[in-house]
């Protein structure tokens, strides 16, 4: 037990700095969801389930899900105005 | 500032940090080992006081039931605070229009479409479950509903937009939203009529480990599903809107 509470440590102290690291916020998202799921699987091995669910559908599903939504919608903004700028 | 300042500053601030955190550290008590005497209270009284196999739940709607209401108004109020940045231009209402364009802009693998169709029916059960039990086992009406408002998440990947569409539309989503978070201070105020305290555990408990136990937990619970899944759909609903609209007018 003590050792897989280790393992689960390392992981979160190894993928942490990767959404760190990661600079183009696309793959950003995916770092995060990932992240967010090593998290998940850390609290449920600290015995804490019901930290665990909840991570599990925030962490690694909808913040990465509202964070490319706004990334979307950015990147179509960004396109409208070129378009505009490219009329004028 | 120079780059050479920049990284002395940053060490001097980093081992400052460090100091701090070791200083806060080398006092702690070890893993596992709990110095307060509410939660040991709490583990031993919850079954027997509230008949909830679940003590996490039992706290957070019951002994604190009144905090977990202001973190729900949270959530609803963040949700209102995103309609309102996101309200609609006034321009571009042809939904015929954006449905077809939106069903070509979509090119779904057959293997993803049959599969994602097979999960959704799961992910429901499971959400209710989730939302349902939560005085039994781990979850909950948040965890729950969250898990429910992923599902038309899902329709989405399979290429099904007019059932995302009819979902995010429906009625039945505001309701849920606003139904859910006015439930629970319902439910607060029900327990005053009767000459109870506000957010008081007032209905019958019930057999513990029964599906309807616990009294206002398990209501609690169902109405803080409902609002979260109306929460999600309706932001969901404002940012897949917004989407539409401005592939429409870039094309």
């Amino acid at each position: 037990m003590r050792l897989l509470q280790w393992v689960i440590l390392l992981l979160v102290a190894i993928t942490a700095p990767g959404v760190v690291l990661s600079r183009d916020p696309k793959s950003q998202v995916v770092t995060l969801s990932v992240y967010g799921l090593i998290c998940a699987l850390m609290f449920f091995i600290f015995q804490a389930p019901d930290v665990a669910l909840s991570q599990i559908t925030i962490g690694a599903v909808m913040l990465p899900l509202m964070i490319m939504l706004t990334l979307t919608k950015m990147r179509r903004q960004d396109l409208r105005r070129g378009q505009k700028g490219q009329k004028k | 500032m120079s780059s050479r300042a920049r990284t002395l500053f940053f060490l001097v601030s980093a081992a400052g940090l460090a100091a701090l955190f070791a200083w806060g550290f080398h006092d702690l008590p070890p893993m596992g080992q709990y110095r307060g005497p509410y939660g040991n209270v709490v583990s031993k009284i919850a079954v027997y006081e509230r008949h909830a196999t679940d003590v996490v739940n039992a706290i957070n709607y019951d002994y604190r039931a009144f905090d977990t209401l202001g973190e729900e108004f949270i959530l609803f109020a963040s949700v209102m605070g995103v309609l309102l940045l996101f309200r609609p231009s006034g321009q571009g209402d042809n939904h015929d229009n954006e449905r077809s364009q939106l069903e070509d802009a979509l090119p779904v693998s057959d293997t993803l479409r049959v599969g994602m169709q097979a999960m959704a029916g799961t992910m429901v059960v499971f959400g209710v479950y989730i939302a349902t039990h939560g005085q039994l086992t781990p979850g909950g009406g948040f965890q729950g509903g969250v898990i429910l408002a992923t599902v038309p998440l899902i329709v989405y990947l399979s290429g099904n937009v007019k059932t995302l569409d009819k979902i995010l539309s429906s009625p039945v989503t505001k309701l849920a939203e606003s139904g859910g978070a006015g439930g629970y201070a319902v439910i607060g105020i029900a327990a005053m009529l009767v000459g109870a305290h506000f957010l008081t555990n007032f209905l019958p408990l019930g057999k513990t480990g029964d599906l309807f136990s616990s009294g206002t937990i398990e209501v609690i619970s169902i109405t803080v599903g409902l609002e979260v899944t109306g929460g999600f759909l309706v932001l969901m609903k404002t940012y897949l809107r917004e989407i539409i609209e401005e592939q429409l007018e870039g094309e």
